[in-house]
């Protein structure tokens, strides 16, 4: 049932240094509010026990898509409308446009961002593998300063993460690639908008000199956190793209994933079905 | 804290935009903020200070209704009534932003919508009718 809406607290402090100073003065008081769309809906389902929030919806320093040869960085309120504006990820990030364009349905994606997405923290939601296969980088930032952490690492258990409560979530980098990736992004789910993912699988890879090279692989819905298979990407690095590669990856990411029963889905279905993407990706490896 | 859509139906009586699921999942709250299409249901009014909201109820231009809502009427797209706002506003977003939308275009700019009355043939017919305007 929903809960007493009047009953909580939304502040609007209107720039970063003055959210900050806020989460600093009381830590664990209060915490960010942005597009709501993960938020709202507990609420509406009386699952909302914290009750102070702070808008930072309105926050420009953490906006916008900056780009240099290096890097991409985006502003943790870049929402996936914003995502799957921007020509260059079409090139670049394939994997993050898929799935902006997966997530939700449009009204979603004008509000939902990809900071929340983050700190959010569902094992389930399906920006974290794309962002984990291009190995994203966050810029965390307090008043005592700014650290970039990977993000491979930030999630450390269900829904814990090294995030302090004083600080906030304000960037997302993402290294440019110079080698020709392939890009490979299937999100599993009951219909194709508005669907919570049972299985999401990002793979990026090349095959150079007949060889796997620059492979990272990433799920979500699979474990207590989206999760990068590196010994799934060990077992793959400098092997031939053939039959043998795709049995012992498979074989592999049996061992490196971690599916449960829930509403979705069964830890059955989830194993079968990530065993069947990583084989489809090697597949189109090789084709 | 308040919702938008709580505001625009019971301070300001505007209560064409309606409820359906509360959650995001069903479309019937759809309002513009700023030209860009929202679930009013999961928007506090304290984030739209300052913003344009369009309704369903500034949709049509006195009483010139809205190609796509004269659509909705030959059509018959609409049932019961409690998705048509949401719809009619999910396709004048849809036209906005793409005169000519392909069927496949047309099923994603609706796929936020629930209509739990029409099967939604009649609603797609509506929305290919007002494309050929
Ligand atoms: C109908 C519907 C469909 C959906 N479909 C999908 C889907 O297909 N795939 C999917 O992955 N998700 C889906 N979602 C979930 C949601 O839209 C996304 O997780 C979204 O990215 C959340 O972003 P937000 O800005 O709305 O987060 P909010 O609800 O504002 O916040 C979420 C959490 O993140 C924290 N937070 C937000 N920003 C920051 C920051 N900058 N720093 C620190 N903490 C922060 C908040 O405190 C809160 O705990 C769906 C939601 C709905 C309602
Ligand atoms: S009432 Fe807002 S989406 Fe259903
Ligand atoms: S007409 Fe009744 S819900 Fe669509």
């Amino acid at each position: 049932m929903r809960s007493h809406v009047p009953s909580y607290n939304l502040e609007s402090p209107g720039n970063l240094r003055e959210v900050l100073k806020t989460i600093a003065a009381e830590p664990g008081v209060w915490r960010p509010f942005a597009g709501g769309t993960d938020l709202m809906v507990l609420l509406e389902a009386g699952k909302l026990p914290h009750k102070n929030y702070l808008n930072i919806w309105n926050l420009t320093e953490l906006r916008g898509i900056e780009v240099t040869d290096q890097h991409v960085t985006l502003g943790a309120l870049t929402t996936y409308t914003e995502v799957q504006q921007e020509k260059l990820f079409q090139i670049d990030f394939p994997m993050l446009c898929q799935a902006a364009s997966e997530t939700g349905g449009l009204a979603i994606q004008n509000r939902g961002t990809l900071g929340g997405n983050i700190v959010n923290a569902s094992p389930a939601a399906d920006s974290p593998p794309a962002l984990l296969a291009y190995d994203a980088e966050l810029e965390l930032v307090s008043l005592k300063g700014a650290r970039w952490v990977p993000y491979h690492g930030f999630h450390t258990a269900y829904k814990q993460m090294i995030i302090r409560p004083d600080e906030l979530l304000t960037r997302i980098r993402l290294p440019r690639r110079t080698e020709k990736l392939q890009h490979y992004y299937r999100k599993v789910g009951t219909r194709k908008a508005q669907a919570i993912s049972k299985v999401c699988f990002a793979g990026t890879a090349q095959v150079r000199e007949e060889k796997i090279q620059d492979v990272r692989i990433a799920l979500g819905s699979i474990a207590p956190v989206p999760l990068r298979c590196v010994q799934t990407e060990d077992a793959l690095r400098g092997s031939p793209p053939n039959q043998i590669a795709i049995d012992r990856a498979m074989s592999v990411l049996a061992n490196e994933i971690v599916p449960i029963d829930d509403i979705r889905s069964t830890s059955n279905y989830r194993h079968q079905v990530s065993l069947n993407l990583v084989a489809d990706f090697l597949q189109q490896l090789r084709a | 804290m308040a919702r938008l859509l709580d505001v625009l139906r019971e301070q300001l009586h505007l209560t064409g935009t309606k409820e359906g699921c509360g959650e995001g999942e069903c479309g019937a709250c759809s309002v513009f903020i700023n030209g860009k299409i929202v679930n009013s249901c999961l928007v506090p009014v304290a984030q739209v200070e300052g913003a344009e909201i369009k309704t369903i109820e500034g949709i049509a231009t006195g009483n010139q209704l809205h190609a796509v809502q004269q659509a909705f009427i030959e059509c018959g797209g609409a049932q019961c009534g409690i998705c048509t706002p949401g719809m009619v506003l999910a396709a004048v977003d849809l036209l906005a932003r793409n005169a000519n939308p392909t069927d496949a275009e047309i099923r994603t700019g609706l796929a936020g919508n629930l209509c739990r009355c029409t099967g939604y043939i009649k609603i797609f017919e509506s929305v290919v009718r007002a494309c050929q305007r």
